[in-house]
């Protein structure tokens, strides 16, 4: 997030909800908003499905999937067209606007409309709403990104942003929400395949350096492999072996059916978890993992915010997962030698500016958000105040780009995924409260739909695509369109995920969770 | 900003205009007894419980409800001052079950708190008793009416909090009740089981049922840390006994979420309880995993990874690190990836 959650009900006179089930996917985040719509800031939802927030929304817009480039091109084409744009902002902070004007000239309302299946009428009262409300934040989450179009569809979000000058102050910006409690902090520490902690390019040579100097070592110059290229290599016999620390992609990765041929071909497979998960099957050896109520250390939050995690109970399987690596690395002829998540913490400061000046003693409190260069420094709630990161805000003409794979007669569903407030990924249904009331798929469906078919809430249906097929029971519910069938991914027994498409951002490899092809029958 | 001055308990003070007696009174260090009034939500002046004389006043204030005056006298503490209070409680108490002894909030229960420390040990009035069944019909919550005392703290949190509106007073006089719609139990309502009313409710009629026999409030060690479920990073703080987690409870001081959860971050822990959990190394010997020592999982591990990367070059491995875990741990894995292994084959989770 470029800015913080509390600014929501401090500062922000409108939100502008695109792709993101906030009150289920993030729901502090979302009773939040649901405060500052009541105390009078405006609510815009952009979701093909009624979510809750669009039940008190000021404008809720059924977007068809995959069209979220031309609705933002849209937007930007009434706000030119009726110069209701920062010229200032546009001018100081931003470059290369010539190329945004001449590709957003062509998306009409008319054309617009009809490609997202949003009136011309709405286009219009949101996009002036939107530009002339002096503090609006846009959120985001997975329904952006999880896209082919993912990194475009950011880029026109940040676009619409930088035109109408909502960023670098209180109650603005561009904001995704990030899923996993510490996806932010995984890759604030490198665990990514092209750079070391605090995004530092491992084809840098200068960074190199001062790793390999830092480590004892000589590091490896070209960038390394993201997941699903990961497993391309497994299947096709490049990697041998692999370490999966706390993860389960057969559950949670698209079409995993690819992942569990590709764990299969391993010669040697470690896997390190708190339960005996579907991707600990493959391993030849598996190591107990501690739980976060069984260690110290910190989390990033969405918001850029590092807070601490604290031991609070013995590790169950008698030593922490850092210690673990430790005694790896030691058995392999490498002795890390910490005696605390602290002294790891400082090891990595030291070493990445971006977050030199936070230290466990300032966490106390009330956490610190990065950027934080040194110890004086108060860290940063808002991003972008003065300039952005590159100087100048980089305006991209961005034309639409649909789905790899859209409904067609032989499959002619659109399957749309996500996740339920009860559920989070791998770790709640270990929760009994938690899957004793909500201990099965619902996959959700309209009432057409469910007429045509002859079926009814409670009912099991074949749900089949090109790549496989999985029973689930549905709810009848006008909460999704017709046409569209809505499935989570966190049971078992339902592995949503080995019928959804191939389809991959060519830039983050992100999977095209939310739009495939599919055919439904009466199971 | 405009400052005002009074006196209270004969102390000068000074705060800014708009600030209520109670929260003047606070800073000037007098604590005053409060029911209904809690920060973060609307003050409604129920209960009464926090009266103070001021001078010149016809009739004693409800310090939660009233802002500070220029030149005002209050008193905190004053003989009735504390008679309206005794009698408040023991208004209180007369329908109240009074089973301190095996009740799930003793020790930090507010009306059990407040009688002790105002000497009101039983009720003067012998009135009539509730005997609404106490309902356990889902997981989290227990509600037991027959405790509540009508401060209306959990109708403001569901609906000022969550934004929920699940539960609001209906019926008058004796009848009077809080229920979500229809009167029915919460697992026929909206309800999302945040927790948010359990939290504030200053008795026992509001429980986590995950801690019902788990142990008593004051033998519990709480531990602050951040919640492992979603990327907002709400805090809390853990409830442990004897070296067990039995439950969470809200940390006003949690700085993005303040006293707020949801039904993942205040009901969801106990997956770190399951007895599913793995608690040794486990090596696959034809087929079948089987116990092994860390030392034995550690060798065959670090062997056949030297063997691997002899064979086929560092970039034949590569690990999967978690945005579950701590920094500390996603660090560790990147440098074990670079420096030992000597590739940059290292990514996390694509789910975001
Ligand atoms: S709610 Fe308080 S006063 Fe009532 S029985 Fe429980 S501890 Fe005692
Ligand atoms: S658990 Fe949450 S939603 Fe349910 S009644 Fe309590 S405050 Fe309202
Ligand atoms: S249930 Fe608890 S919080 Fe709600 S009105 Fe009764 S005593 Fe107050
Ligand atoms: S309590 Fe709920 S909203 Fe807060 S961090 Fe945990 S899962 Fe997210
Ligand atoms: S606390 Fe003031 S009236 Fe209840």
């Amino acid at each position: 997030m470029t800015n913080s959650i509390n600014e929501i009900t401090t500062d922000a006179q409108l939100m502008l909800l695109i792709g993101t089930n906030t009150t289920e996917a993030h729901p502090v985040i979302g009773y939040k908003m649901r405060q500052a719509k009541r105390n009078g800031a405006k609510l815009i939802v952009v979701d093909p499905r009624r979510i809750d927030l669009a039940e008190e929304a000021d404008y809720w817009l059924r977007i068809k999937s995959g069209t979220d480039i031309p609705f933002l091109n849209g937007l930007m084409h009434i706000i030119l067209k009726e110069g209701l744009h920062d010229k200032n902002f546009v001018e100081t902070r931003c470059e290369n606007f010539e190329a945004l004007e001449s590709t957003v000239k062509n998306y009409t309302p008319d054309y617009v409309s009809k490609l997202t299946g949003i009136s011309e009428e709405d286009l219009y009262a949101v996009a002036r709403l939107y530009a002339t409300t002096d503090r609006a934040m846009i959120f985001y989450t997975l329904g952006i990104t999880e896209h082919i179009c993912g990194t475009q569809n950011v880029m026109s979000i940040a676009n619409l942003a930088m035109l109408t000058g909502h960023l670098g102050r209180p109650g603005t910006g561009v904001n995704p929400i990030r899923g996993q409690n510490n996806v932010q902090g995984a890759c604030d520490m490198g665990a990514l395949p092209n750079v070391f902690s605090g995004y530092q390019p491992v084809i840098n040579e200068e960074a190199r350096k001062k790793f390999e100097k830092a480590w004892g070592v000589s590091l490896p110059d070209k960038v390394g492999l993201m997941i699903p290229q990961m497993f391309d290599a497994a299947n096709s016999g490049e990697v041998k072996a692999m370490y999966i620390l706390g993860e389960n992609p057969v559950l949670t990765d698209p079409n995993s059916n690819h992942i569990r041929k590709g764990l299969d071909k391993l010669e040697f497979l470690v896997v390190q978890e708190l339960f005996l998960t579907e991707t600990a099957e493959y391993a030849d050896v598996i190591l107990p993992a501690a739980s976060f109520a069984e260690t110290n250390g910190t989390f990033t939050s969405t918001e850029r915010r590092v807070q601490r995690v604290r031991k609070a109970i013995e590790p169950v399987p008698g030593q922490t997962n850092w210690q673990t690596i430790m005694a790896m690395s030691a058995k392999m002829g490498y002795p890390m030698e910490y005696n605390s998540p602290e002294e790891i913490w400082n090891e990595m400061a030291s070493l990445s500016p971006a977050m030199a000046g936070i230290n466990y003693e300032r966490l106390e409190a009330k956490g610190m958000q990065w950027p934080c260069p040194s110890l004086d420094h108060p860290g940063t709630p808002c991003l972008h105040g003065t300039s952005f990161s590159r100087g100048k805000g980089l305006f991209q003409g961005i034309d639409h780009i649909p789905p790899q794979e859209m409904p067609d007669e032989e499959y002619p569903f659109l399957l749309n995924t996500g996740r339920i407030l009860q559920h989070y990924n791998v770790t709640t249904p270990y929760s009994t409260g938690i899957q004793s009331m909500w201990s099965e798929e619902y996959s959700e469906f309209n009432p057409a739909d469910a007429a045509k078919l002859g079926v009814e809430t409670g009912d099991k249906i074949k749900v089949t695509s090109r790549r496989g097929s999985i029973t689930a029971r549905i709810k009848v519910t006008d909460r999704v369109p017709p046409g569209m069938l809505w499935m989570s991914f966190h049971y078992a027994e339902s592995p949503t995920n080995a019928i959804t498409s191939e389809g991959l951002d060519p830039i983050t490899k992100t999977g095209e969770y939310k739009v495939c092809a599919v055919r439904i029958e009466k199971a | 900003m405009e400052m005002v001055k009074l006196t209270i308990n004969g102390k000068e003070v000074e705060v800014p205009a708009g600030t209520t007696i109670l929260n003047a009174a606070e800073q000037a260090g007098f604590s005053i007894p409060r029911l209904c009034y809690m920060e973060g939500l609307s003050s409604v002046g129920a209960c009464r419980l926090c009266v103070v004389e001021v001078k010149g006043a016809r009739a004693l204030v409800a310090s939660c409800a009233a802002a500070v005056a220029p030149g005002m006298e209050v008193q905190t503490h004053s003989p009735s001052v504390m008679e309206a209070r005794r009698m408040i409680l023991d208004l209180l108490i007369a329908n109240h079950p009074l089973d301190c002894l095996t009740c799930e909030k003793s020790g930090e229960c507010s009306l059990a708190e407040y009688c002790y420390e105002y000497g009101v040990k039983e009720s003067t009035f012998k009135g009539e008793k509730h005997n609404y069944p106490i309902e356990t019909s889902n997981p989290f919550i227990v509600r037991d009416m027959n405790k509540c005392i009508l401060c209306g703290k959990c109708v403001r949190a569901c609906s000022e909090i969550t934004g929920q509106d699940t539960i609001d007073f209906a019926y008058r006089g004796f009848n009077s009740k809080v229920i979500p719609f229809y009167d029915e139990e919460l697992v026929e309502s909206n309800c999302v089981f945040c927790g948010q009313c359990v939290s504030v409710c200053p008795t026992g009629a509001l429980t986590e049922k995950q801690m019902a026999g788990k142990g008593r409030r004051w033998e519990l060690t709480k531990v602050k840390t951040t919640c492992p479920f979603c990327g907002t990073g709400c805090n809390f703080d853990l409830c442990v006994k004897d070296g067990k987690l039995i439950g969470v409870a809200s940390n006003p001081s949690a700085p993005v979420n303040g006293r707020a959860l949801c039904i993942k971050g205040r009901f969801g822990w106990d997956f770190v309880n399951n007895e599913k959990r793995l608690t040794t190394p486990l090596i696959k010997k034809e087929g079948k995993f089987e116990e092994a020592s860390w030392d034995e999982a550690l060798t065959l591990i670090a062997n056949s990874l030297k063997e691997i990367k002899n064979k086929y070059g560092p970039n034949s491995f590569a690990a999967l690190s978690s945005a579950r875990c701590t920094n500390e741990e996603n660090y560790l894995v990147q440098k074990f990836t670079r420096a030992v292994m000597g590739t940059n084959n290292v990514d996390h989770c694509a789910r975001t």
